[in-house]
């Protein structure tokens, strides 16, 4: 008997998702997220997550003073 | 970001610990690596490094100026609290200037830079007693407030909807286990291996752990999203 995912409750799907995303694999064309609104839904928005992150690479200023404490360091010879 | 590779400075010089896991990152010009060494002049990034590892004061100062923010910003990220960003974006440049001479040009010097700062602040971590080396035990939430699956009718789609700041605050919230992983690979752009390798856990928890991350985020943005009635 071969396993059906089509039937796959939520529960079981969403347990393997990490290792699915994880791994690279096709996660958009698996057989229930096509049937599965929910576990869809829930994949977009962790996908869209993932995407926003690398907002977060713009970068920040630190205090313009930090230089004098690293160069006071360096003189004391920390 | 690109990244700048200088070329070999001290070819005697034994490799420093950062360079182990770097990621190969090649966005020089093939065709520069067969010409001849000597016939290239060194570039003015290469030429503050070079002096810099000579001891020039100046040319660390420049350095500093060149990459402060990228690395302050590593630090925040990962920390996710300003006094500490400084702080550990402070004793990164104080090892780069103890290791500066080491740095032998087998990588881009801004990569060795980034992994030697990321080390700076797993050492940190731990000193504050994280456990980095078993972080499902370590980090995994209590059933309570763990992060749920999703079952039940779907209402608000995120597409579309994160803002920066509001991506920011969720992360900056995040326990600190879950913030590392999501830093070190939805931001900083590392993959399993290389996580597993730097925080000496196995591929299948660093891939849990991004997971149940994102799961988190996701929780906290749809509430923002449901406070401010957008849908």
């Amino acid at each position: 008997m071969t396993f059906d995912p089509k039937s796959m409750s939520c529960d079981h799907f969403q347990s393997q998702l990490a290792e699915l995303v994880g791994s690279g694999a096709d996660v958009a064309n698996h057989p229930h997220i096509k049937e599965c609104e929910i576990c869809r839904q829930l994949y977009e928005d962790l996908q869209t997550i993932a995407d926003a992150a690398k907002q977060l690479l713009a970068e920040e200023q630190p205090e313009d003073d930090l230089w004098d404490r690293i160069e006071s360091a360096i003189k004391k010879g920390d | 970001m690109p990244r700048t590779r200088f070329p070999k400075q001290n070819p005697e010089a034994s490799a420093p610990e950062p360079e182990k896991e770097e990621r190969a990152v090649q966005l020089q010009d093939p065709a520069a690596e067969v010409a001849p060494r000597r016939a290239a002049p060194l570039s003015p990034e290469a030429e503050i490094l070079a002096r810099a590892q000579a001891g020039d004061h100046a040319a660390f100062a420049h350095l500093y100026s060149l990459h402060k923010r990228r690395i302050y910003s590593l630090c925040l990220r990962m920390v996710g609290n300003v006094a500490e960003a400084e702080d550990l974006t402070q004793e990164a440049f104080l090892q780069l200037h103890r290791k500066i001479g080491t740095f032998r040009g087998d990588s881009a010097f801004s990569t060795w830079l980034h992994r030697l700062s990321i080390n700076v602040v797993l050492m940190h971590l731990r000193k504050k007693g994280l456990p980095l080396m078993s972080l499902d035990e370590a980090m995994e939430p209590s059933y309570d407030d763990g992060p749920g699956r999703s079952f039940g009718a779907p209402d608000l789609s995120l597409a579309g909807s994160i803002d920066r700041l509001a991506l920011e605050r969720a992360v900056a919230a995040l326990p600190a286990g879950y913030r590392l992983i999501f830093v070190l690979h939805d931001v900083e752009g590392f993959e399993h291996n290389e996580i597993a390798a730097m925080l000496d856990c196995s591929v299948g928890n660093s891939k849990s752990q991004l997971h149940k991350a994102r799961l988190k985020l996701r929780d906290a943005l749809r509430l923002t999203l449901n406070k401010g009635g957008k849908r």
